[in-house]
């Protein structure tokens, strides 16, 4: 089976998040980048899947040159083919990019036939989104659907498994169709040093990227007001058990 | 000219987020000087009419079709996107939960129209002739981002949380409309086949009491004083991301940005730094507890409370505390 993965570059998760003077961006001088968090499962398990079925699993970015460090990364835990779709900011609209990945994919399939799986991350780790992935199935005319906690596939049908505050859901979508995917599916592996070789080899496809500008447009980026911190500190250590037991009496959550 | 709430509901019982959305339409609504009308989709959510006129909707549309039996993220988006042609508002607010998203970014493709997930505050001069400004949270909430949602009907979801659900009655009882959308394969596949129902109990998401462990748990098996304190303040055991990505417990128990947002009465907060992509997750916490080591600790500086000290040494000893108060 043949899967596509789109993935978008993000500056790893968990560092202070600084803004460019600007307003307009973040400011990435200090910052390491990654494969944002959804999608870096979602390559995980299309490699998974293409492990147990056979076939190959494409990776693709919209993004700037950079990016081509993000698909090699994809490359090294398992992906087999890369793509970049290239533009000189880190990120397009919602709209434009969903405009300018599907087309590319829809030329693709033009010239080597349609793509089993396409995958997404359920939303991006900067922009938050969660857009792209649903308006492109739509130029596809595929189903989608998002927040896949599993993913199998049966007798050309892919079988979904997503958590909601009632239970676990399963939806069953004809291939070819596109899903949303979550972290959590998976625990995405470590590259191999076979993998790191072939990710240095692999030759990166360019598309180029046409899109018309969206609706949604960005003023400004600011940080949230910082929480006045007012640390009640009570105590050191062990001996400080009674101080605690007494606040969670006094909050009612023990009696 | 009006504002459109879509209410969020499963098989007919509403979510909690709808009633954020409901308050947040009708304050918008009366800014605008305009009418505030919902949205229910599937028969079996016109009992939910009742609960929407309490917060002072003068209409509510019910959407009806027999595929809107369990929820479709596309035949809901596809409903959501026939009525939004049929009335023409100029806003549409949805709920900034996982389906809210789905479906208003599934009705948004279908109308061609942008769509701003996510929004904690909309422009106070907004009157409806122009672009909507909105704040809207990037990064799980570690950012902000002002936006402009530029279009004649302007989709939004309303951030989690942000607003206090206040009901509010109209002047006259509600309308009822009911529309009857036309769905098919052609336009609706995805729907949900099954689905294994939760065991009643707490749950992450709901327990007012979360004992989490970060990093400095250490292993998998180091949980277990966690689990034994949790279990006496009849809590539920939550992690960071390292812990889930170290293996030591599964990604269910993750609270933060790519994990659980969670809002209990206490988050007791162990070995954790507070990576801000796990404070997003847990701010919303009535109170944090951080049990650290370091004193400077990102979670130590922004939690109410605090004991500086061994996780290890100092959980057994709350547990142990909390024994001898009750066999008193």
């Amino acid at each position: 089976m043949n899967i596509l993965v789109c993935v978008k570059r993000v500056p790893a998760p968990g560092a202070r998040i600084n803004i460019t003077s600007d307003g307009q961006q973040v400011d990435t001088a200090f910052l390491g980048f990654t494969v944002s968090p959804h999608e870096e499962c979602a390559v995980e398990q299309a490699v998974q899947l293409i492990e147990k079925h056979g076939g190959d699993v494409t990776v693709l970015t919209l993004g700037p040159a950079e990016a081509e460090e993000q698909l090699r990364t994809a490359v090294s835990v398992g992906a087999t083919k890369a793509i970049l779709v290239p533009i000189d900011t880190a990120d397009w609209d919602p709209q434009k990019t969903a405009q300018a990945i599907a087309k590319v994919i829809a030329d693709l399939e033009a010239a080597n036939g349609k793509y089993d799986l396409v995958l997404f991350g359920n939303e991006s780790a900067d922009s938050c989104g969660y857009q792209v992935g649903v308006r492109a199935a739509l130029k596809l005319a595929r189903p989608i659907v998002n927040g896949a906690k599993g993913l199998e596939i049966d007798n050309g049908v892919a079988v979904i498994r997503r958590e909601s505050d009632a239970g676990v859901e399963i939806y069953k979508l004809k291939m070819p169709a596109c899903v949303g995917i979550k972290e959590g599916i998976n625990l995405p592996r470590y590259p191999t040093m076979k993998g790191r070789l072939a990710s240095k080899k692999v030759a990166v496809d360019r598309s180029e990227a046409t899109g018309e500008t969206g609706g949604l447009k960005l003023i400004t980026l600011r940080r949230p007001p910082e929480r006045a911190s007012n640390t009640v500190i009570l105590g050191n250590g062990p001996e400080a058990a009674p101080a605690v037991v007494d606040l969670l009496e006094e909050l009612g959550v023990f009696k | 000219m009006t504002v459109l709430a879509v209410v969020e509901h499963d098989r007919g019982t509403m979510t909690s987020a709808s009633l954020g959305v409901l308050t947040a339409a009708r304050n918008l609504a009366k800014q605008m000087n305009t009418k505030f009308e919902a949205l229910t989709i599937g028969a079996n959510a016109d009992r939910l009419s009742e609960t929407v006129a309490n917060f002072g909707a003068t209409t509510v549309h019910q959407a009806h079709n027999a595929m809107l039996t369990d929820f479709g993220p596309e035949a809901w988006g596809e409903s959501i996107a026939q009525v939004v042609r049929k009335i023409s508002p100029s806003v549409v607010i949805g709920t900034g939960t996982e389906r809210g998203h789905e479906i208003i970014a599934q009705a948004a493709a279908r109308l061609d129209l942008p769509a701003a997930m996510n929004c904690s505050e909309f422009d106070k001069d907004f009157n409806g002739t122009q672009p909507l400004k909105v704040v809207r949270t990037r990064w799980g909430g570690s950012l902000l981002e002002e936006a402009q949602v530029d279009a004649p009907i302007k989709l939004v979801t309303l951030a989690n949380h942000v607003v206090e659900p206040q009901e509010e009655l109209a002047s006259s009882p509600a309308t009822i409309s009911t529309v009857d959308v036309q769905l098919d394969e052609s336009v609706a596949q995805s729907f949900v086949q099954d689905r294994v129902e939760r065991v009643a109990g707490v749950t992450l998401a709901t327990s007012p009491v979360v004992v989490s462990g970060g990093r400095g748990v250490g292993s998998a098996e180091a949980f277990a004083p966690l689990e034994e304190l949790a279990s006496l303040l009849n809590g539920v055991v939550g992690c960071s991301r390292a812990v889930t990505n170290n293996g030591w417990r599964n990604h269910t128990d993750q609270v933060g940005q790519t994990g659980t947002r969670i809002a209990p009465d206490i988050y007791i907060a162990c070995g954790i730094s507070g990576a801000i992509q796990h404070w997003v997750g847990a701010m919303a916490s009535k109170n944090i507890l951080a049990i650290n080591t370091d004193a400077q600790a990102n979670i130590v500086t922004k939690a109410g409370y605090a004991v500086i000290g061994d996780l290890h040494k100092v959980v057994p000893a709350i547990s142990a505390e909390i024994r001898r108060r009750q066999n008193k």
